[in-house]
Order: C-alpha cells, then sequence, then structure tokens
C-alpha cells in the first residue's frame, strides 16, 4: 500500500493538512507533502475535495483463509484459579461468536485448574484443558508450543488473550509463529457488519489518539485485552458446553527458561484488579507520609491503595500500586482519585470504574473531566473529613 | 559478552496536545528522543559489558534522522550503532519490524544477548521484543528488572509479574525486554560524546540485509490501521460545592445512593 499526492489535483487548499492527526502534512509551493510517519489512516483522502490524495491498495491480496472458523480465548490461570480476565474474554468473545454465527472455545493450559465448567457458565462452547503438571507454572516455551499446535489443528477465526504480564510476553510469540497480525491492549473489539473481520480498537500514543485496527487476509486475528476492560457477563449455570481434554505429549516439548523462585509483594494489602473500592494518591500528596491519610480512608471503606504515576516515581509507594497505562488496569465499583490530576495515562487505567470521585484544588485538573463527582478543594482537609464521617456513620 | 541494543526514536512527550480548531494534534516543540524505556536497555547492556567485557550494538530501524539518537546511544557508552533504513520499511507493523530486525541481528552474528526495552511510548504495544525472540528462535523473558549473574551460556536473572518477581534462569543467547526499575541510565560520557561526533554509523537497507521482500514494510505487515481519532471524553460528572463539610455530607449521601457505602 502507498499513499501519493496528484500534484495536477492538489490546488494546496490544506484541508489535508488539518485533519492529519499525526500533524505530518505540509505545504510546500503549494502542494501538499506527506512526511515521514504516515500510517496510511486515510482521513487526508476522505477530506480532499479535489481527489488528489490516492491511496493504493494491493491489488492481489489473497483472500483470507475461510477454512478458519470460530472464536478462541486464552484463559489463563495461576495457582490452579483463573484469573478474572478469563472471564471478561469470554464474556466478550461469546458477542462476537455471536456477531459472526459461530462456536466459542476457551483454551486452558494447567494441572487441576478449578472451575474451568464456570466459563461455560459465561459463554463458552467448548473449553479445550490441557492438563499436565509440567503445565503447573506458565511455561511460556511450552505454552507457546502447543497453542500454536492447537491453533494450527483447529484453525480458529479470532483468538483473544488478557494482556497480563504473561499473556503480553507469551502471545507476541504465537503470532510471530504463525505470521500473523497481534493487536496490544484492545479497548473495543466488535465484528464489522459487512466484511465480518475484527474491528480491534486500542489507545495508542499514551492514550492520546484511539486506533482502530484490522488484520485482513492473515489468521487468526488476534488481540489482547488487559483485565478489567470488559465487562464480566451475568453467568447462565444451565448453559451445556463440552469440555474437551486435549491430548498432551510431553516428549515434543521442552522449556529453555527455569523458574528457579518466586518472591511475593508483601506490601499490598487488597489486590488492586480485584478490589471493590479503590483510594488513590498523586503528586498532590507532596510527600510520602500523607499516603496515611490515603491508607486510612482505604481502611475505613476496606478500599485497596492506589497511586498514580509521579509517587511511584518519588519512590512514595511501590509500583504495584500504581494505576495507569504502565500501571495496572483497573475497574472498580468507586474510584477516589486524590491530588491526582488526570494525565490521560493515569484515566486510560481507571476510567471505566463505575463510580469516580475525584479531589483536587486545581478546578480545571483533567480528572474532573471523568467524575462522577468532583470536589474542588484542599484534599487535606476532605480527606480526613470525609474518614471521620464515615468512621461515624458505622 | 556481546550485546545488541534496539532502540527506538520516538516523539519527544505523549502529552501531546489536541488543537482544539482543527481537533489534530500539536507537534511543535516535541523532538524526537530515544524511546525512555530504551535508555534503560542500553544502561543495562552497557553495565554487562563493564562487568563482563564484550561489545553493545545499538541497532535501530527509522527515517534517516533516528542517526541522530544512535549518536546519543554511542555516548552513551554503545561501543558501534547501526540503522536499519530503507523506504522499503515504512509502515511496518510489529510483525514486519520484528523480522526486519531480526534480519539484522543475522547478519551481525555474532551476540550473546538481546536487550529492549518493555514497550515504546508511541505504539505501546511491547511485542517486539518477544516477536523478535521468536523469529530468531532464541529464549525471551519479559518484564526484567534485575541480571543478577551471568555465567558460561546462561543468566540469572529477575522478572516483574503483577504480584511479586521470577527468579529465572535463561540460557544464552537470549532476548530479554527490560523495565525501568532495573537501573538508572547514566548521562554522556566526555569521552563517549567525542566518539559519537565522529563515530560511523553504517545504514543497512534492505538489500544489505537480504530481506525478502513480502515480509517487510506494508507488504509485510498483518495489521493495518482502518481508522484514527480523538477518544471522546463527555463530562456529565456532578460538581459537588460548598465548603468541605457540606461537600463530604453531599459525597456520602450519593455513595449511600450508589449503595457503596
Amino acid at each position: 500500500m502507498s499513499i501519493r499526492i496528484e500534484t495536477e489535483q492538489c490546488t494546496g487548499c490544506g484541508s489535508c493538512v488539518d485533519v492529519c492527526p499525526f500533524g505530518i502534512i505540509e505545504i510546500v509551493d503549494d502542494i501538499a507533502q506527506i512526511e515521514e510517519g504516515c500510517n496510511l489512516c486515510g482521513a487526508c483522502r476522505d477530506a480532499c475535495t479535489f481527489e488528489a490524495i490516492i491511496i493504493e491498495m494491493p491489488t492481489e491480496t489473497a483472500p483470507a483463509d475461510k477454512s478458519y472458523r470460530g472464536v478462541w480465548v486464552f484463559a489463563e490461570q495461576q495457582d490452579g484459579q483463573l484469573k478474572g480476565v478469563a472471564y471478561e474474554l469470554v464474556s466478550k468473545g461469546r458477542e462476537l461468536a455471536d456477531s459472526l454465527g459461530t462456536e466459542l472455545s476457551a483454551v486452558c493450559f494447567g494441572h487441576n485448574v478449578n472451575d474451568v465448567s464456570r466459563l461455560v457458565a459465561h459463554g463458552a462452547d467448548k473449553v479445550y484443558i490441557i492438563d499436565d503438571l509440567l503445565l503447573a507454572n506458565q511455561q511460556e516455551d511450552i505454552y507457546a508450543a502447543e497453542f500454536v499446535r492447537l491453533i494450527r489443528e483447529r484453525k480458529p477465526e479470532i483468538v483473544l488473550a488478557g494482556a497480563t504480564s504473561f499473556g503480553r510476553a507469551f502471545f507476541p510469540r504465537v503470532a510471530a509463529v504463525l505470521q500473523t497480525g497481534l493487536t496490544a491492549d484492545c479497548t473495543g473489539l466488535e465484528i464489522d457488519t459487512e466484511t465480518k473481520l475484527l474491528r480491534q480498537t486500542r489507545p495508542t500514543f499514551g492514550g492520546n489518539i484511539m486506533a482502530t485496527i484490522l488484520c485482513q487476509t492473515r489468521r487468526p486475528q488476534m488481540s489482547t485485552v488487559r483485565p478489567r476492560v470488559f465487562k464480566r457477563s451475568t453467568p447462565d449455570d444451565t448453559r451445556q458446553g463440552e469440555i474437551v481434554k486435549v491430548d498432551f505429549d510431553k516428549e515434543r516439548v521442552s522449556a529453555r527458561t527455569r523458574l528457579l523462585n518466586f518472591v511475593k509483594d508483601l506490601t499490598e494489602k487488597v489486590k488492586l484488579e480485584d478490589a471493590d473500592i479503590i483510594v488513590s494518591g498523586g503528586r498532590g500528596l507532596g510527600k510520602p507520609e500523607n499516603f496515611d491519610i490515603i491508607r486510612e480512608l482505604a481502611d475505613v471503606l476496606g478500599a485497596a491503595v492506589g497511586s498514580s504515576r509521579p509517587p511511584v516515581d518519588e519512590g512514595w509507594i511501590p509500583y504495584a500500586h500504581q494505576v495507569g497505562q504502565t500501571g495496572k488496569t483497573v475497574c472498580p465499583r468507586l474510584y477516589i482519585a486524590c491530588g491526582i490530576s488526570g494525565a490521560v495515562q493515569h484515566l486510560a487505567g481507571m476510567q471505566t470504574a463505575d463510580a469516580i470521585v475525584a479531589i483536587n484544588d486545581d478546578p480545571d485538573a483533567p480528572i474532573f473531566e471523568v467524575a462522577t463527582y468532583g470536589l474542588v478543594g484542599d484534599l487535606f482537609k476532605i480527606v480526613p473529613l470525609l474518614t471521620e464521617r464515615l468512621k461515624g456513620g458505622q | 559478552m556481546n550485546i545488541i541494543v534496539c532502540l527506538k526514536q520516538v516523539p519527544g512527550t505523549t502529552d501531546v496536545k489536541i488543537d482544539p480548531e482543527t481537533n489534530t494534534l500539536r507537534r511543535e516543540g516535541t523532538k524526537n528522543v530515544v524511546n525512555p524505556f530504551d535508555t534503560y536497555a542500553l544502561e543495562e547492556g552497557v553495565r554487562l559489558r563493564e562487568r563482563y567485557g564484550g561489545r553493545v550494538t545499538a541497532l535501530s530501524m527509522g527515517p534517516p534522522q533516528a542517526e541522530e539518537m544512535l549518536r546519543e546511544a554511542i555516548s552513551c557508552g554503545a561501543d558501534e550503532a547501526i540503522l536499519i533504513s530503507d523506504r522499503a520499511f515504512a509502515g511496518s507493523d510489529t510483525l514486519a519490524t520484528s523480522y526486519t530486525l531480526s534480519c539484522a541481528v543475522n547478519k551481525l552474528k555474532d551476540y550473546d544477548l538481546i536487550i529492549c526495552g518493555r514497550q515504546t511510548i508511541d505504539g505501546d504495544t511491547g511485542q517486539v521484543g518477544p516477536e523478535l525472540s521468536e523469529m530468531l528462535g532464541l529464549p525471551f523473558v519479559a518484564y526484567v528488572s534485575k541480571i543478577n549473574e551471568v555465567a558460561d551460556d546462561k543468566m540469572v536473572l529477575e522478572r516483574m509479574v503483577e504480584d511479586g518477581h521470577e527468579v529465572i534462569e535463561v540460557p544464552l543467547p537470549a532476548v530479554v525486554t527490560v523495565v525501568k526499575e532495573i537501573n538508572i541510565p547514566r548521562l554522556p560520557s566526555l569521552r563517549g560524546l567525542t566518539l559519537a561526533k565522529k563515530v560511523e554509523i553504517p545504514v543497512w537497507t534492505a538489500s544489505d540485509m537480504e530481506v525478502d521482500e513480502n515480509k517487510v514494510g506494508l507488504a509485510g505487515s498483518a495489521t493495518w490501521v482502518a481508522k484514527v481519532f480523538f477518544p471522546q471524553r463527555v463530562q456529565q460528572g456532578e460538581m459537588l460545592e460548598g465548603e468541605p463539610e457540606n461537600q463530604v455530607d453531599t459525597l456520602i449521601e450519593k455513595l449511600r445512593d450508589l449503595k457503596i457505602t
């Protein structure tokens, strides 16, 4: 594919300059000129009234292999427990499978994994399980090789996985072996009604731009999704599904990396990702001791403590508490942001919370744009007062 | 120990301002820099060389102006740098990028470790590291926060996961991606700056690396950006006014209505 300007047609009007989301078009000598960095999004072509911008698509594009059918979800587990993101993806996968009129399958690797039938209750028609002691730990090498083998054998058209630290390392390897496309951290997934392609929407440029990505000709179409981005559906215990045990040939696989030890981070009382309520502090706290007022409010609410990036960078609180683009994505019922201005990177990690309370002394702080309830004022007055009232109310 | 560090030149900030009139990015004043996560990769490479000897090669794929960034890498301790640049590579997605990088690595031949940053700040995918490892058929470890020791043909390192860290042994050669917790990158040295000024940075094109044309650039990319738009945020929230006491009282009422407290 390529883009070019028909110099005969171009009048240098500049309407393309105005619409280019990347700001890389310039008018030089009354002719538009496209600089490095174009990703052929087509915004300029659509805005040009003189048909002077031509985007050429490859002519001999091979059509996608139609033998690929069905939607798959990689259901990640840890220590025999399915992760929350597995249920979220099965819920979303169900919608996609319904739009395509096809089957939804979940794939689970592990040993004695509990509750796999819950995946059926949330929408899976089939659950493929490989159960072996070798798979109890997330052995990336083995997982990747076996997942590639299953995909080649059974040919799903869409495969989704959680963008956990494991998923983000393991899934690109699967995509690379299969020589297919992978879209990271999708926040929107839907089937194009006309082409039946998976429309994968994701934030890029630190959440400043949204891009919708297509994988047109290669299969499967693969995406990762961060935990808590999609909602878990209400389970239906009467749903019928099939649990398929897949044979595992130990001789065939080997792991090159070896896990020697795991050291758990003990500073976190409540796991952020699982918390119903999160109280977060930001730069506005000023110094590490001031996190105490955040902790006190969190204690009263039975909440987890979160943080925006600056306190983590300053060393006031460990990285495990960071919410945002390079931290955790959370979706609690209530998120209380104290002294957080609301940089897009932070918003990317928490804006899907059911309710957001923002406390900040700057009325123009962007956090108020996503807040359900905004309190402009001094957090050192408001937060302790809130803690006190909530205590008194019990 | 010979180390290859992969770097990308990115816009200096992602805190891009949006022009309210035209609804497009304002890019004035944003100069290009080394992707911040890659500076930790470079620093770790340089530290390993200081401990174990060898050579650090900075490798980047990008437009000709990325040469300037590679000179910066030399000033911060890299021994040599190579720029992979060709119009044929324009429009590469992560699959095509990692394939192209793998061709350059294969041309370099003699190496023990490849280090990348955990992700770039423009694309944010974090996929090139793991994809590159597969293209080269090498073991891979993501999110490395510490390299404990390197002995003979293996390495022991720590990898950051959601609820702690894992200690992992990996045979060499390998590909790793590193997080910012791993080190504090140094500033350019005087010697480095002098070297950076005169060093020759070879530019490798598609034909220099004998790439398969169908696997690079747009033709080699599996994904395609169909649409780009700005996230719309509609303010629907309610501001709670008054003195702190009133604000807190109203808030508690609201939270009760939501059945949260």
